[in-house]
């Protein structure tokens, strides 16, 4: 029924496009505001029997990269690694779906924060932009006041916070200053926060900044539950509002003109046994002139070039005379020289301080039992 | 021995009760005057976070933000433009003020002081020229102006100089020759003449110097504008936003090796088309340039058949969805955090040869070139820019071909590529003016000034906002820890931003460029410095649930004593009462 509707109206679409193409073509130009796309996907559980959370992230992640977002605009955190974990019955691969149909660990994946690199303070670095001067390009969120930002979230969550790593947990209040941090330097045009956690709603309560869409796989008090598992693998393999939102995303393709509105209906009830919420008062626009590759995918804007430069000077020859240098590769190591080290005079260290107060403890014990007189016999 | 011992100490159980219980007082006093003398300042320092100070009334200062710019205007009266009457009144000296309230919090004034002169005869012979390109010349050879003004040159009615239908020529410095209007010949005075001047002369500052909208633009970091026209609101997404330093990539994409043997000659191209623009534009921001080959690199989508020119089209449509395919394969220098301009030049494969955009209307685009923005811009190869190649391949070519690109029209779309992307490019000027196509530095002097306007107001905007929002932050939250470097930083800043904001109600437009960017790396490193991370989040229970076990069985001892000495000695204080009656 959803499916049918989805189809007409697509349909529909097509038609006013091919009646009206130049009103329409500006009209979508100007209609969104953004110039790029960034997605930041974090699954913060780890263990084997949280399987299901990272395959979530990679489902997720999968889409975001068909339908156009490229890798150095994406920022892939997984706090365990699935496919090469030792209970793995087949290794490299993550499945989304039972009877292993879909991989979604393919040969092109690039996790950016892998293991115990996953934590609150790297994500929220990462979010406000605070990251030491030594990080590389693709560890970072360069978006600036023309990008959408997507955000997902998955693990294990409760009223109000969500548990990174199994020690430590990030709260809704947090996130809220984050993303508010991030709105007074501009670091984004828009922003869809998805979140599949139990109580997940409870994560985007305190919201406060403009331009916010959020969606959350239950309210507060309900939790989210997994899909099904598989019996070779062993574990379950998706939690359901993933998967059925995954099965929405396969269905859009990069010039789709499906809106929020439809991303709302995902996983009612009947299927999800929890009920989605979404909350769209911060935003601007109205849902349902939102597209969703304006957050899924990268649509580029285009403009014709319309004028050239007369250039006239010829170009200087010098460039002929330019002698090859010779490169060579540095070594790394100094190899040599650590072939041919000497072992190192330890120095010596008077005693530890363990040691000592030990010995202290004892001459105090002893006198005190038999009295200061006895000292006489040792000095 | 035994007994003297015994009688040195008095077993504590024999002593008086009274002086027990004055020595049991006097202990717990004492105690609780520790705790409180000194237990609880010594607590309260140690648990607090070192915050240095910060110029939080300057910064409150800054966040009303007067911004006044001034531009100087010089107007040369031509021979036969004046009467000799109104002649004997010239030179003379006007200042004009506007202005405008953007927001609450931001004001702008603009102040344009106009200077009014007669021609010197070395202007007039350069005057006399044919054309206007070499009178412009010649103009500049007599004098410079500095960066920030102008000279507006007004020319008789009757002057050969412009075409019939321009009055206004705009040329590649920072001169512009303006036409007097027909109903000035017959003799007026020189008020009547300087008001009909005075629209046309705003008009030409408008185009050429900053103009209300532009700095408004500027603006948008710290305002938030309703969107103009849609022309505006494309200029403002495409420009990039002002950064200290760009990347730019020049890749060439050869998608069939065996078909084709590309020459390119980036490093002569670069050195002679790009470097002297980048060069002239080092003021406003670093450049960095780099280059790649990409081998079996296709666009994402497939050219259609046009039988009637019998060449492959892309259409226009279709072009949005080329760049994602690519964009996975481009790589991008990953020491440094600049915005990259990626330029792409297609060659396109023997069997899909040539490619010709076509725009909306069907019609082929001239430049065969298209752009992205704030990305770049790509552009494919025309058979007419490339040396030793057929339109149709002979049956016994040898393949691979070589092929030698012209440069000189490569570089030349990408120039004006370029110049869109940095913001340089100028919205089209209003009807009757001529403006000169700009030089082989691909930038016109005017044109930089304008540049340097619009990024020193968008700098110190961003600046103001950074540290004002820092300052908050910090403010509203007590844990974070502010180290002296930060508060240096931030001290620096302020002192930048108001260096820009006087240097440029001076009208020095370089300097104040130069103290804005200052002010904006300053202000960036202060904002983005790794230990400002608010990550404890104590709600207050918590805070309780801490120090509840560690100070309740201390307090609770010294808090009964008290009392308990409270209730004695009021009781004394009554018994002594009926005593004293």
């Amino acid at each position: 029924c959803v499916g049918i509707n989805l189809r007409y109206r697509f349909h529909v679409s097509l038609l006013c496009k091919l009646v009206s193409c130049f009103g329409d073509r500006a009209g979508q130009f100007f209609s969104s505001g953004h110039t790029n796309n960034w997605a930041v996907l974090v699954c913060t559980s780890r263990f084997w029997f949280n399987y299901r959370h990272v395959a979530n992230t990679l489902s997720v992640y999968r889409s975001v990269k068909r339908l156009g977002i490229p890798d150095s605009h994406i920022v892939l955190m997984l706090a365990d690694d699935m496919a090469c974990n030792h209970r793995n019955p087949k290794p490299a691969t993550v499945f989304s779906h039972k009877n292993m149909e879909l991989n979604v660990y393919g040969d092109d994946v690039e996790v950016d924060y892998r293991g115990y690199e996953v934590t609150v303070e790297n994500f929220l670095r990462i979010l406000t932009g605070r990251l030491p001067p030594s990080t590389p390009r693709s560890k970072r969120l360069l978006s600036d006041d023309r990008s959408n930002i997507l955000i997902y979230l998955t693990g294990h969550g409760g009223n109000g916070f969500l548990k990174f790593q199994d020690s430590e947990e990030i709260s809704n209040v947090e996130l809220a200053d984050a993303f508010e941090q991030m709105w007074q330097k501009r670091r984004y045009n828009e922003l869809l926060f998805i979140i599949d956690t139990c109580q997940g709603a409870s994560m985007y309560e305190r919201f406060y900044s403009p331009n916010l869409m959020a969606l959350a796989s239950s309210q507060v008090g309900e939790d989210s539950l997994s899909h099904q598992p598989d019996l070779a693998i062993g574990v379950h393999l998706m939690d359901r509002y993933t998967f059925y939102l995954l099965e929405f995303l396969e269905d859009i393709h990069p010039a789709s003109k499906t809106n929020m509105n439809d991303l709302f209906k995902v996983c009612p009830k009947s299927q999800c046994v929890s009920t989605p919420g979404h909350r769209t008062d911060l935003f601007l626009r109205d849902p349902g002139s939102v597209l969703i590759t304006d957050f899924f995918g990268s649509v580029r804007k285009v403009e014709l070039t319309m004028e050239t430069i007369n250039l006239t000077d010829p170009i200087d020859a010098e460039s002929g005379e330019l002698q090859k240098e010779m490169h060579t590769y540095a070594d790394q190591l100094p190899v040599s020289e650590i072939i041919h080290q000497k072992p190192k005079q330890k120095d010596w260290h008077p005693p530890d301080g363990f040691i000592l107060g030990l010995w202290t403890l004892i001459l105090l014990v002893f006198f005190q039992t038999y009295g200061v007189k006895h000292l006489k016999h040792i000095f | 021995m035994k007994i003297r011992r015994a009688q040195q100490f008095v077993k504590y159980s024999d002593q008086p009760v009274m002086l027990k219980l004055k020595r049991g007082q006097l202990a717990a006093l004492s105690i609780a005057a520790v705790v409180i003398i000194v237990g609880v300042p010594l607590w309260w320092r140690t648990t607090e976070t070192y915050r240095a100070w910060l110029p939080v009334s300057q910064i409150k200062e800054l966040a009303k933000l007067q911004l006044h710019l001034s531009a100087d205007v010089e107007v040369v009266f031509a021979r036969g433009t004046v009467t000799p009457e109104q002649q004997k009144k010239v030179p003379l000296t006007q200042t004009q003020n506007m202005e405008h309230r953007v927001d609450e919090d931001t004001a702008l004034s603009y102040r344009y002081e106009t200077r009014y002169r007669t021609a010197t005869i070395m202007e007039e012979d350069a005057l006399n020229q044919p054309t206007a390109a070499e009178a412009d010349l010649s103009l500049h050879t007599l004098s410079e102006s500095p960066s920030g003004s102008l000279v507006v040159y007004v020319i008789p009615e009757s002057s050969s100089l412009l075409p019939q239908n321009v009055d206004v020529y705009i040329g590649q410095r920072r001169t512009a020759l303006l036409r007097i209007g027909s109903q000035m010949r017959v003799g007026k005075t020189l008020e009547q003449l300087l008001a009909h001047m005075e629209p046309r002369i705003k008009q030409v500052l408008h185009v050429m110097s900053f103009s209300h909208t532009d700095i408004t633009a500027a603006l948008s970091n710290r305002v938030r504008i309703s969107p103009g026209n849609k022309e505006s609101i494309a200029d403002s997404m495409r420009a990039f936003k002002s950064s200290p330093g760009y990347e730019i990539t020049f890749s060439l994409l050869n998608p069939d090796p065996k078909s084709h043997r590309l020459h390119w000659d980036i490093e002569g191209a670069v050195e002679t088309y790009i470097q002297p623009l980048l060069t002239k534009l080092s003021p406003v921001a670093n450049f960095s340039i780099d280059s790649q080959t990409l081998y079996y690199a296709m666009l994402g989508v497939n050219p259609r058949f046009d039988s009637s020119r019998s060449t492959y089209t892309l259409n226009a449509d279709s072009l949005a969805h080329v760049i994602n395919p690519v964009e996975a394969r481009l790589g991008s220098n990953a020491a440094s955090s600049n915005p990259v301009l990626n330029f792409l030049l297609y060659i396109p494969d023997a069997h899909h040869s040539p490619l010709y955009i076509h725009d909306h209307k069907k019609q082929q685009v001239p430049t065969n070139a298209f752009h992205s923005p704030r990305w770049g811009g790509i552009m494919i190869i025309r058979q007419c820019w490339v040396y030793n190649v057929n339109e149709f391949y002979e049956v016994d070519t040898v393949f691979p071909v070589d092929i030698n690109i012209d440069m000189a029209k490569v570089m030349g779309v990408f120039l004006a590529q370029l110049r869109l992307l940095l913001g340089v490019q100028s919205s089209t000027p209003p009807p009757g003016f001529l403006v000169a196509p700009c030089g082989n530095a691909g930038l016109a002097d005017w044109e930089l000034d304008r540049l340097m306007w619009s990024r020193s107001v968008e700098n110190i905007a961003t600046a103001t906002t950074t540290i004002t929002s820092l300052a908050q932050l910090l403010d509203q939250i007590g844990n974070i820890v502010i180290n002296d470097n930060i508060a240096q930083q931030v001290s620096s800043a302020v002192t930048s931003l108001q260096l820009a904001v006087s240097e440029l109600e001076a009208g020095n437009l370089g300097f104040a460029l130069q103290y804005s960017k200052e002010a904006i790396l300053s202000s960036e490193r202060a904002f983005f410095d790794p230990s400002l991370l608010h990550l404890l989040y104590f709600p207050d229970d918590q805070k309780f649930a801490i120090y509840i076990p560690l100070f309740l069985p201390m307090c609770v001892p010294i808090l009964l004593s008290l009392l308990k000495i409270v209730s004695e000695a009021r009781q004394k204080h009554r018994e002594k009462k009926p005593k004293k009656d």
